[in-house]
C-alpha cells in the first residue's frame, strides 16, 4: 500500500497543473471583461459574446471546422480502427514494418512538412483545393492517433470470449460485429473524440491545403491573433474550449459504462 | 487454436490494405513528391515550378528530365548562413526546450505515480485535458500574460520585484515558456507510464540495505525509467525541431525558426522548390530520431501483448 504524498511530490503536482491550468483559466475570466483593454478589468460582461454572434465571416469559419471536423474524424475513425485491428491481431503479414512504422510517423511528423506534401500532392494530381484537401489531410494525420488509442485497448483485451464464440460455430465477421467491436467501442469512440478535436484545432495543415472559400476557424484567428490581443478572440477561444470541455464529459461518459 | 481472422482471408486483407493503401498514397507518395519537387526549378508560374518528370514523353522525355534535375534550391541552402542559422536554431531550441520538459515533466510524473491509486486517475485526466484544448488557444493565452501590460508584468509591478515592465514577447524566453507548456503533457504521459509500472519492492530493498532515498532514487528509479524518457523526449523533441505555431507567435522575428522558415519561403516568397528543399533537410536531420521513436513503440506493442 502506498503512502500519502510527500511534501515534495505534492508540490510538484500542485505547480504542475497551476502551470497546466492558470493561462487558460485566465484567458476564460478576460474573456467576461467588459473593457476593450486587456490590461484593464472593466467587470463582467458577455459583450464579446455577443459581438461574435454578429461577425458573419467568423461564424462561416466556425461552421467549416465544424464540418470538416465531423467528416474527417468519421473517416479517421474507420481506418485507423482497421489499422489498430491489422497491426494487433493479424500477427504477421509482409509489409508489417513499412506499415507500423507509416502508422506512427505521421504523429511525430512535424506539420509543416506533412502540409507541405499533402498540398503539392493536390497540386500535382490537379485536385481542387477547399473543403475536401483538408478534410483528406486531417483524415490522414488524425487516423493515425485514433489507431494508438484503439491499440491499446485491444492489446490489453481478452481473446477467450471471441475464441468462445468461434468454438460455437460463430464466422469470424460475426463475432467481430457481436463480441469484439462492443467491447472495444468506448476506445473507438475515444479515439473519434480526438480526432475530432484535432482536426478542430489544427492550423498548420489546414492552412497548406486549404483553398478559397475554405478558411478554417484556426486560419481565422490565427490571422486576428497576428494583429493583436484582441476580447473577441479571447471569447471565441471560451467557446471552442467549453465545446471540447462537453465532449471529453460525453466521452467520459460513454467509457465509464463498460467495464476495463 | 488459431481464430479464423489470423488465416489469409480476402476480410483480412482488406483490413490491412484499405490503412495501408490510404497512408502510402496520402503520406508516402507525397513525401517523395516533395523530394521530386526540390530538384525541380522556381517558374514564375501556376504551380510555381517547372514539372520535372512527364512520363507521357516516354522514355526519351524521361531522360531529359533527368538531365534537367537541379540541385540549384539545395545550393541556395547552403549557400546563404541565413538558412543554416535558422536549422541551428531549431535544433538549439528543440534540444533546451526538451531538456527543461524534462527537468519540469519528470517530478510531476513522479509524483502521479506515486499518488493514491484512486487519485492517480483523476490526475491523468488533468494532465490530459489541456491537451485537448486547441494549440493556438493556449499559445494564444500566453500572448494575454506576456505582452507589455499583461498579468505578469502587472504582477511583478505590484510586488515591486521590477520597476518598469520586462519585455517577455517576441524574446526566446517567451518561446520555451509557450513550448514547455504546449508539450508538457507529451513528456509526462510516457514518463509516467513507465514510472507507474515500477516494482516498488526494488526501492524498499535498497532502503533496507542503508541506501539514502535520494541515492535510491538516482540508482533505480531514473535508470529504470529510461524508456519513459526516451519516448518523453523524442515525442517532444521531433515536432519542436519543426514547429511554426508557437515562434511565430511568441518569438522575435530576428532568430526564426525552420518552420517559420518554410512558411515563409512558401506563403509569403512563393518559392515551393525552395520550400520543398528545407523540407527535405529537416527530414534528413530528423530521420535518426524518427527510426528510435518507431522501434520503441513497435517494442512497447510487442510488450504490452
Amino acid at each position: 500500500m502506498r503512502k500519502g504524498l510527500s511534501f515534495i511530490n505534492l508540490t510538484a503536482l500542485t505547480l504542475g497543473l497551476a502551470f497546466l491550468y492558470l493561462p487558460i483559466v485566465i484567458l476564460v475570466i478576460y474573456s467576461f471583461n467588459a473593457s476593450r483593454l486587456v490590461a484593464v478589468w472593466g467587470g463582467w460582461s458577455i459583450r464579446w459574446y455577443a459581438a461574435l454572434l454578429n461577425d458573419r465571416a467568423l461564424l462561416d469559419a466556425a461552421f467549416m471546422s465544424v464540418r470538416i471536423a465531423l467528416l474527417s474524424a468519421t473517416l479517421a475513425t474507420v481506418l485507423g480502427t482497421l489499422a489498430a485491428i491489422a497491426l494487433v491481431r493479424i500477427r504477421r503479414f509482409r509489409g508489417r514494418l513499412p506499415f507500423s512504422a507509416l502508422i506512427y510517423a505521421p504523429i511525430v511528423m512535424p506539420e509543416v512538412i506533412t502540409g507541405l506534401s499533402l498540398l503539392l500532392l493536390f497540386v500535382a494530381v490537379d485536385f481542387d483545393r477547399g473543403f475536401w484537401t483538408v478534410t483528406i489531410a486531417h483524415t490522414t494525420i488524425t487516423m493515425c492517433f485514433v489507431t494508438l488509442v484503439v491499440q491499446a485497448r485491444l492489446v490489453t483485451f481478452d481473446r477467450s470470449l471471441e475464441e468462445a464464440a468461434m468454438d460455437l460455430g460463430s464466422p469470424p465477421l460475426r463475432t467481430f460485429l457481436t463480441i469484439t467491436l462492443p467491447l472495444i467501442w468506448p476506445a473507438i469512440a475515444a479515439g473519434w473524440m480526438l480526432a475530432f478535436t484535432l482536426s478542430l484545432d489544427d492550423l498548420v495543415i489546414a492552412s497548406f491545403t486549404t483553398g478559397p472559400g475554405a478558411t478554417t476557424l484556426p486560419i481565422r484567428i490565427y490571422s486576428d491573433v497576428r494583429l493583436g490581443v484582441k476580447p473577441e478572440i479571447n471569447a471565441i477561444c471560451t467557446v471552442m474550449i467549453a465545446v471540447v470541455a462537453m465532449a471529453i464529459v460525453v466521452a467520459s461518459l460513454l467509457t465509464r459504462r463498460s467495464p476495463g | 487454436m488459431r481464430p479464423g481472422n489470423d488465416r489469409r482471408t480476402w476480410g483480412a486483407r482488406l483490413i490491412i490494405l484499405v490503412p495501408f493503401a490510404w497512408l502510402a498514397g496520402l503520406f508516402l507518395v507525397p513525401a517523395l513528391i516533395v523530394f521530386k519537387i526540390s530538384l525541380s526549378q522556381t517558374a514564375l508560374a501556376q504551380p510555381p515550378y517547372t514539372p520535372v518528370f512527364d512520363l507521357s514523353a516516354g522514355w526519351e522525355g524521361l531522360r531529359r528530365a533527368l538531365a534537367e534535375l537541379s540541385l540549384d534550391n539545395y545550393v541556395a541552402l547552403a549557400s546563404d548562413a541565413l538558412y543554416a542559422a535558422s536549422y541551428l536554431k531549431s535544433l538549439q531550441v528543440a534540444a533546451i526546450s526538451t531538456l527543461l520538459l524534462l527537468l519540469i515533466g519528470y517530478p510531476i510524473a513522479y509524483a502521479m505515480a506515486r499518488a493514491p491509486r484512486g487519485a492517480r486517475a483523476v490526475l491523468l485526466v488533468l494532465v490530459i485535458l489541456p491537451f485537448w484544448t486547441a494549440f493556438l488557444i493556449r499559445v494564444y493565452a500566453w500572448i494575454n500574460i506576456l505582452q507589455h501590460d499583461g498579468l505578469l508584468n502587472q504582477a511583478l509591478l505590484a510586488l515591486g520585484i521590477v520597476d518598469v515592465p520586462v519585455v517577455w514577447l517576441a524574446s526566446d524566453t517567451a518561446v520555451y515558456i509557450g513550448l514547455v507548456y504546449s508539450y508538457l503533457p507529451f513528456m509526462v504521459l510516457p514518463l509516467y507510464a513507465t514510472l507507474e509500472k515500477l516494482d516498488e519492492t526494488l526501492l524498499e530493498a535498497a532502503a533496507d540495505l542503508g541506501s539514502p532515498p535520494w541515492k535510491a532514487f538516482w540508482q533505480i528509479t531514473v535508470p529504470l525509467s529510461r524508456p519513459g524518457i526516451l519516448a518523453g523526449a523524442l515525442l517532444c523533441f521531433i515536432p519542436i525541431v519543426g514547429e511554426f505555431v508557437v515562434p511565430d507567435l511568441l518569438g522575435s522575428s530576428t532568430t526564426l525558426m525552420v518552420g517559420q522558415t518554410l512558411w515563409t519561403e512558401f506563403f509569403s516568397n512563393r518559392d515551393w522548390p525552395l520550400a520543398s528543399a528545407v523540407a527535405i533537410v529537416m527530414l534528413v536531420l530528423l530521420v535518426g530520431p524518427i527510426v528510435i521513436y518507431q522501434s520503441y513503440q513497435s517494442r512497447a506493442l510487442a510488450s504490452g501483448r
